[in-house]
């Protein structure tokens, strides 16, 4: 790296213009602003607006976690971990949730709850939940600013009258402070409810679609439902009913990972926030709900 | 009963203009007549007299060309046809003034017994109870129960007459226009509609009527006016006789 | 029965229009695009009341602005002049052009039903008939997915589609089907004002008067005030109380519709009823 690359890779006008941008997202909880997207080098839609985000955000006394689906380990966040950690010397990263000042991720939120002073940054393929029911972007704008979701409920209704439940497994359309509804990017119904009146302000980059929104900490986040078909996350029970047990760990409350054992062809599950698992597998005092399995 | 008409029409005259044609058909020419609750004023006069003109005119189906049709209503207030906006006509039609023609226009598939409690209907009056209404009226009328389920679209004429009688009897009007409303039925229908006539007038409607049969003016007629045809208009009838 | 609409000079003129759009089109000069500007003046200078329960006719050939003033109360197209007063059920009034978009959609949502000819323009052939019947639900406000099943059903069924056919794509439906799906869906927000752009154009003979028969139905159980666009004069004697005839954009007569049918004043009017079976 030349001495003459900047901190952080982008250009100071860059990151200030994403600095901005996050601002009025969070002055405008759930609402899509539109920034310039900078080429990054590497290909859209591998989280190039997560990591403007987190490149316009980090100092170099920040503590970085870089997770993709709750791993720290997979290629995607390997790769941006490093790219971060090469273009802002001196700052420190870890897998510990906890220890993290700034946090990307994609497709997850980390089981741990998150603090005040925690911002979590979330990598975004399609934002805007209308795209489904308007293909003009025009008119999506116009249904947004009338808070008219009426076609994403129809959404939702034929969902019910075909397969009495709703079906849509990941980027659940959730409503921020009772007005504008957001794709909350591909993370599973699970997450949802972490959104509302979360301690830790969650950004959402969209490379791609240019665009940044935001979930400011404490603010209402109610996923899109009938008043008389209550949402509901993952359902972990096996046969029996009882909750099913991560593998590894135990823990009896958290996301999982559906596996097939490759040598029993056993099906196995395992926490899907590896540092999650790791920690409740080091401690020795497991909170309620885990066990050894 | 009071003195003042119902109805006081004042040198009513309608032409037709026939932009098409170039000309001007005379039909109804200076016509003076009252017309008074619990009476029956008979029109009479030659073909071409314009005897059906007087009562579209009053009815509003033909717009007067000149005259005054003044309508004392319901809460005693003069109201002239020849003028009054639309809106007051229809509310007129819809509870005071019934017009029975010599055509009977219905919706496709309704029933003759709804046809017949239509009036009923708009008036607000509870479905079951006009259906009962129109039931009686058409059992006294003579028609053939049989019928009263299916649509009139297919009834002979003095069947249909029938139905159009008992549609503008129903909801007994305050004023009631006749266009020979017996004109297709046989003797012994006809006194029975004759009777029917005769009661609603007892009980105070006023009626504007035109008869076929000079017995049933001689019978039925408290007051006749004697219209006489427009002095130009025979060249007129002579093409459409 | 209360006023539900007062239009009054309503204009509509597509193109760049100029002074001499008014002077030199409608009937008079047999054309409705102005030979200067060639700016096509589709309505001018239309007014009318409507009040509660009735229907009014607008009767024309194609072309001579009679979709226009529809699509301008609807807001499909925004007026180039005039006026329109909507008083809904408690009497407040609504000046519905100088209403921002949300507003007017707003209204359009909650107080007026459209059923246009072509079922595709009013119906969304991707979702069921009860999802389409629920979209207008959901637009007012009503969040219950038991409430909106029923009330479609009900829907439904007042309108002579079966029940059963309900969680169908209209697609799979006959044309009269589709008409009466798309009048379910009309219904839904039990609207103060229902417009009716040639909804029986097409349809067979039986189908037609079938259709007819439920219009009327309508109106008399809920006292829709509506307003039916067409160039039927059959359509328009069973339905309509009053009717305005319209050519080149100008409203050239209007009047009690028998007065229009057995006592035309206009020439055109004469020759239309004239020709007419």
């Amino acid at each position: 790296m030349s001495s003459v690359q900047s901190f952080g890779y982008l250009d100071e006008y860059a990151k200030k213009e994403v600095r901005r941008s996050a601002l009025k997202a969070v002055a405008i909880p759930g609402y899509q602003v539109p920034y310039s997207s900078r080429e990054m080098p590497m290909g859209r839609g591998f989280g190039t607006g997560g990591l403007q985000l987190t490149l316009s955000l980090i100092g170099s006394q920040e503590t970085l976690k870089v997770i993709d689906q709750g791993s720290d380990d997979s290629v995607n966040a390997v790769n941006l971990r490093s790219f971060i950690e090469m273009t802002c010397p001196g700052i420190d990263t870890t897998t510990k949730t906890a220890e993290a000042s700034l946090i990307q991720s994609r497709h997850r939120i980390p089981e741990q709850p998150l603090r005040e002073d925690q911002i979590i940054v979330l990598q975004v393929p399609y934002p805007d939940p209308l795209v489904l029911v308007e293909p003009s972007e025009d008119k999506r704008k116009q249904m947004h600013g009338e808070m008219d979701y009426s076609r994403l409920l129809v959404k939702l209704y034929e969902d019910m009258v075909r397969f009495d439940e709703i079906t849509i497994s990941h980027r659940y359309p959730t409503r921020i402070n009772g007005q504008y509804v957001l794709d909350p990017s591909p993370i599973p119904r699970w997450d949802v409810p972490k959104m509302n009146h979360s301690n830790a302000l969650i950004l959402f980059g969209a490379g791609r679609e240019k665009k940044i929104y935001a979930v400011p900490p404490y603010t209402d986040a109610e996923p899109l439902v009938f008043s008389d078909v209550p949402f509901r996350v993952e359902d972990f029970s096996d046969a029996s009913g009882g909750r099913r047990a991560c593998r590894i760990c135990g823990c009896r409350s958290s996301f999982l990972d559906e596996y097939s054992d490759s040598r029993t062809g056993e099906t196995v599950y395992q926490c899907s926030d590896a540092d999650w698992c790791e920690e409740l597998s080091q401690s020795t005092e497991k909170p309620a709900g885990v066990s050894n399995a | 009963m009071t003195l003042e008409p119902i109805l006081h029409i004042e040198n009513y005259s309608k032409h037709f203009d026939l932009h098409e044609q170039g000309t001007q058909i005379p039909s109804s020419h200076n016509v003076s007549l009252n017309v008074y609750s619990g009476r029956l004023t008979a029109l009479v006069g030659p073909t071409g007299a314009g005897k059906s003109t007087v009562l579209k005119g009053v009815y509003r189906t033909y717009l007067p060309s000149t005259g005054r049709l003044l309508y004392r209503n319901g809460s005693n207030h003069l109201i002239d046809l020849a003028q009054a906006d639309e809106h007051q006509i229809l509310a007129l039609r819809k509870t005071e003034i019934s017009f029975v023609t010599q055509f009977l226009h219905a919706l496709p598939r309704q029933a003759t017994e709804d046809v017949v409690a239509q009036p009923l209907f708009q008036r607000g009056v509870d479905r079951e109870e006009s259906r009962e209404k129109a039931r009686t009226l058409l059992a006294a009328m003579n028609l053939p129960e049989r019928l009263w389920g299916i649509s009139p679209a297919t009834f002979s004429g003095g069947e249909k007459q029938r139905v159009n009688l008992a549609r503008g009897l129903i909801a007994k009007p305050r004023l009631l226009l006749l266009d020979e409303p017996t004109a297709s039925l046989d003797k012994k229908t006809s006194e029975r509609v004759v009777r029917l006539i005769e009661q609603l007038k007892d009980e105070g409607t006023a009626i504007l009527a035109i008869f076929h049969h000079p017995e049933l003016i001689a019978r039925m007629a408290d007051q006749v006016i004697e219209l006489e045809a427009p002095c130009d208009n025979t060249q007129f009838l002579a093409e459409v006789c | 029965m209360h006023k539900v609409l007062n239009v009054s000079s309503l204009s509509k003129v597509y193109g760049p229009g100029c002074s001499d759009c008014f002077t030199l089109t409608g009937p008079q000069h047999d054309t409705n695009i102005c030979p200067r500007c060639k700016s096509v003046v589709a309505a001018h200078n239309v007014s009318f009341d409507l009040y509660q329960g009735e229907i009014l006719g607008i009767m024309g050939e194609s072309g001579s602005g009679k979709s226009t003033a529809v699509k301008c109360l609807y807001f499909d197209e925004p007026p180039s002049s005039g006026r329109a007063m909507f008083f809904d059920a408690t009497g407040k009034q609504h000046d519905l052009f100088s209403m921002n978009a949300a507003r007017q959609r707003w209204l359009a949502n909650h107080h007026f039903g459209m059923v246009y000819q072509n079922p595709h323009l009013g119906l969304n052939f991707g979702i069921t008939a009860g999802g389409n019947i629920a979209e207008r639900l959901l637009m007012s406000e009503v969040d219950s997915y038991t409430e909106i099943r029923s009330r479609a059903k009900e829907l439904l069924t007042r309108t002579e589609v079966l029940t059963e056919r309900m969680d169908e794509l209209p697609k799979n439906f006959s044309g009269g089907m589709q008409q009466r799906v798309q009048i379910a869906k009309a219904l839904a927000t039990q609207p103060n004002l229902l417009f009716l752009d040639e909804v029986t154009t097409g349809l067979d003979l039986s189908v037609q008067a079938a259709i007819l028969d439920l219009i009327l139905e309508i109106q008399q159980e809920m006292t829709t005030a509506m307003i039916v666009v067409t160039h039927d004069l059959g359509v328009i004697r069973l339905l309509a109380g009053r009717t305005l005839v319209m050519k080149y954009g100008r409203v050239i007569e209007s009047g009690l519709t028998d007065q229009i049918l057995e006592d035309p004043q206009h020439a055109y009017t004469q020759r239309l009823v004239a020709s007419a079976l």
